[in-house]
């Protein structure tokens, strides 16, 4: 077979594949008719009137707040502690141990901890528990970066007097981004995990507490709907972190094109 | 003397005596920080800055986690969830790797799968629990379900790099010298993707051992997480703590685990030889 | 203006020691253009950056206008072999030769003139808002010379800054080295492998012995300037020169060490 033709092929598969799936699974839950497998199309309809107008400001909205800051503030620590860590050796030995241990621990276990120690269910109990666990992939990214920083680039500032706030801030900062940014992107994922986890076991607002009414009263499209939400939120959250990050790292992408190994 | 005497004299008055192994070091500091950690909790505790019914003392919590661990139930439900995560975990690794080098090798299926594979993996596996209460019930299968549906995708994402990863240029000489197709797939490409298929199992195993945790905490499935589910209804608070403790063990370990087989997969792969490159 | 005193450096302990330089003993008077020659591995590197103060010795001093340096002096500027690893990749040129003068305490104006002068002498004005990676390995390198003038320092150490450059771009930049001492009057010390270019550059040559490292001779040059790529190398003199250097580096080079690495090993500039 041609090339032209075997990439036309694959192009053809690629969308006839999922739209193939979408109708499979449309025919075989009308037939079923079962009130757990609801077909797509009601699912759709559910979505629609559910999330992009009843509901929207009273769930979709608390929730990716409780995303978007814990994930800031999560981030943000995570670099305050990850740099003194990744240039100092000894903090480094003595902090780890409680880094790997905290960054280990599934976070389910500390959801009644932080309800007791925090005194509410609200957005700061939310967001708090949140924040907490995004610092981990922040801080252990960001200590890999600060440690990776070039000598050359270390010597290069020294030679030249250049202080020490400003090496952090002119060179280990920037050289360090990009391994931080990965660590970040991972975080944010983490951060909408970690939110449907916390609003499930308790919350009075949220998609995940949509999740927990809709079991509790037998609601399988709403239930669905959630679902797809959801996984619409991580998509989208993905998407334009990564479209951010595209254009903050277009310098790591010349670079690296430009500098043979 | 000659000049290598000379240089060793001079170093050995200069330098620093270094008397214990790194090692013993280590693992002093860690030893320390640890404990440091934990004087500090009791300090706290009992400082009043937090109630003491909000935050137990930290000999309480470990009184109560030994306590613990002198009972069968604590054991019981310990085993039950190593068994959920174990399972799922299995059952992931021996789907998504098969899968993963049919979609890694084939371009085909691998571009007609693509769509549904980005679909199917950022939705959070949590979010399904609902679902597999009110149909699997609180089963062991629900809860290995839900395992096996969230480690499925970090192995088969990274099963499906290593295969992909492989030099062209071994395949190519591989091929010049007529080395069959059958041998070529069992000999380079998948001793190649070993290191990233590994590095998937770590990242799985973490993710498999929060859902079967999880599914005990919401579902009711036995093991720790129903164990803590029960000690938040009742109050017990230290129990909370020591709980939370012996699942953070359980997770380090496994963590440590997987890290260092992870690091054995690696020692022998291409990036991470230093040398003639 | 610079001078070296007695420097020693040792590496490792016990059993494992290295001693890389055993004593350096030159001075660099005020205005010279100073090259310093060696064998392969014999601790070129670890000496210019003991003298640049950002190593500590393991024994003698480096002393500079009299006051004994011990970290890296204000009159001082470097330029590092590495240029893709000296620049900062997500700076524009400008901001690059911009760093060093962030902390002197200067007029914004001033800055900006130092930084566009320096880049003009070196030739880049074009290229002011580009980012290193986007020019040639020939053009980085003028970068981090002009980073080095817009510095405006006293006296400027170059650790074998051609070496990663191809022979022709080396032959424009080595010119280049030579105008900017001129211009600017500023004292240089360049260290180097290649013979050629020691001698086409220099007043006088530092020559190195083997690790553990002394000064094997100093060599005083004595060619006409301005010098010329062409001419001056088509002298008797300059062969003369050339010869003799070679000579002392490769007897030194066919004498036994312990510590000696053979230039054709992989292992090259193990110490440097």
């Amino acid at each position: 077979m041609s090339r032209r033709r075997a990439e036309a092929l694959k192009l053809a598969t690629e969308i006839a594949v999922p739209i193939a799936i979408v109708l499979v699974w449309e025919a075989w839950a009308r037939s079923a008719d079962s009130q757990f497998w609801p077909p797509p199309s009601t699912i759709a309809q559910e979505f629609r009137d559910l999330w992009l107008f009843a509901q929207f400001r009273s769930d979709v909205i608390p929730s990716l707040m409780r995303i978007l800051f814990g994930f800031a503030i999560g981030s943000a620590i995570g670099v305050a502690v990850g740099l003194p860590l990744g240039l100092s050796l000894w903090a480094r030995k003595f902090a780890m141990p409680h880094v790997e241990y905290w960054r280990a621990m599934p976070p389910p276990a500390l959801l009644p901890i932080s309800v007791i120690l925090l005194h509410s269910i609200g957005n700061l109990q939310k967001i708090t528990f949140i924040a907490f666990f995004c610092t981990f992939p922040v801080l252990l990214n960001t200590i890999d970066g600060v440690r990776a920083l070039d000598p050359t680039l270390v010597d290069t500032a020294r030679a030249y007097g250049v202080p020490v706030r400003e090496r952090i801030r002119r060179i280990v900062l920037p050289a360090a981004f990009p391994q931080i940014s990965a660590g970040m992107r991972t975080s944010l994922s983490l951060a909408v995990i970690v939110m449907v986890v916390a609003e499930y076991f308790s919350s009075t607002s949220g998609v995940g507490y949509v999740l927990l009414i809709s079991k509790n009263t037998f609601q399988l499209v709403p239930m669905w709907a959630a679902i797809v939400l959801i996984g619409v939120i991580g998509y989208l959250l993905n998407l334009a972190y990564m479209m951010v990050e595209h254009r903050l790292l277009a310098w790591h992408r010349g670079w690296r094109a430009a500098t043979p190994l | 003397m000659t000049t290598a005497q000379e240089a060793k004299a001079e170093s050995l008055r200069t330098a620093p005596r270094v008397t214990m192994s790194p090692r013993i070091v280590n693992a002093l500091v860690v030893a320390g920080s640890v404990a440091f950690a934990l004087l500090l909790w009791e300090l706290v505790s009992r400082s009043g800055l937090v109630r003491e019914q909000d935050l137990p003392t930290m000999t309480a919590t470990v009184g109560e986690l030994g306590s613990l661990a002198r009972t069968g139930a604590f054991w019981s439900a310990f085993l039950h969830t190593v068994r959920g995560w174990a399972l799922g975990l299995g059952i992931a690794i021996l789907l998504a790797v098969p899968i993963g080098v049919g979609l890694g090798l084939s371009d085909f299926a691998g571009r007609a799968f693509r769509v549904p594979v980005e679909f199917l993996r950022p939705i959070p596996s949590a979010a399904l629990i609902p679902l597999l209460f009110l149909t699997l019930g609180t089963t062991l299968e629900s809860e290995v379900f839900l395992a096996a549906f969230g480690a499925f995708w970090p192995i088969l994402v990274q099963t499906m790099y290593g295969v992909r990863d492989v030099d062209p240029v071994t395949i190519d000489t591989a091929r010049s010298f007529g080395v069959p197709r059958r041998d070529r797939l069992w000999r380079i490409t998948l001793p190649g993707a070993v290191p990233y298929i590994a590095t998937g199992i770590r990242i799985a195993s973490a993710v498999a051992l929060i859902l079967a945790f999880t599914a005990e905490l919401f579902m009711g499935t036995p093991g720790l997480g129903m164990m803590l589910n029960y000690a938040q209804s009742y109050g017990l608070t230290t129990q909370l703590y020591a709980l939370a403790i012996a699942t953070g063990v359980l997770g380090i370990c496994t963590h440590i685990a997987f890290t260092a087989i992870e690091r054995r997969a690696l020692r022998w792969h291409p990036s991470q030889r230093l040398g003639a490159a | 203006m610079l001078e070296i005193r007695g420097l020693a450096k040792t590496y490792g302990s016990g059993d494992t020691v290295v001693q890389a330089l055993r004593d350096i003993t030159f001075s660099i008077g005020e205005g010279e253009l100073v090259c310093v020659v060696g064998p392969s591995g014999c601790g070129k590197t670890t000496l210019l950056k003991c003298i640049a103060g950002l190593l500590r010795p393991s024994r003698g001093e480096v002393v500079l206008h009299g006051s004994p340096v011990t970290s890296p002096p204000e009159e001082m500027a470097v330029v590092f072999q590495e240029y893709n690893r000296s620049l900062m990749p997500w700076s524009t040129v400008r901001n690059n030769v911009l760093l060093p003068l962030r902390h002197k305490s200067l007029a914004k104006a001033e800055r900006t003139r130092l930084v566009e002068e320096a880049l003009a002498a070196v030739g880049l004005t074009r290229f002011i808002d580009h980012y290193p990676w986007q020019l040639s390995g020939g053009m980085q390198q003028r970068v981090a010379i002009a980073r080095a003038l817009a510095y405006q320092p006293l006296i400027l150490l170059m650790d074998e800054p051609f070496a990663s450059v191809d022979a022709q771009t080396r032959g424009d930049l080595e010119d280049l080295v030579l105008r900017v001492h001129e211009e600017f009057g500023i004292t240089i010390l360049f260290v180097t492998h290649d013979i050629d270019e020691s001698v086409y550059l220099s007043h006088r040559i530092v020559v190195l012995t083997h690790a553990p490292t002394v000064v094997k001779e100093i060599v005083g040059v004595d060619l006409p300037t301005p010098r010329d790529q062409l001419e001056t190398k088509e002298l008797p003199e300059f062969a003369h020169l050339r010869a003799y250097v070679y000579r002392l580096i490769k007897r030194d080079r066919s004498a036994p060490s312990g510590v000696d690495a053979p230039s054709t090993l992989v292992g090259e500039g193990l110490l440097d």
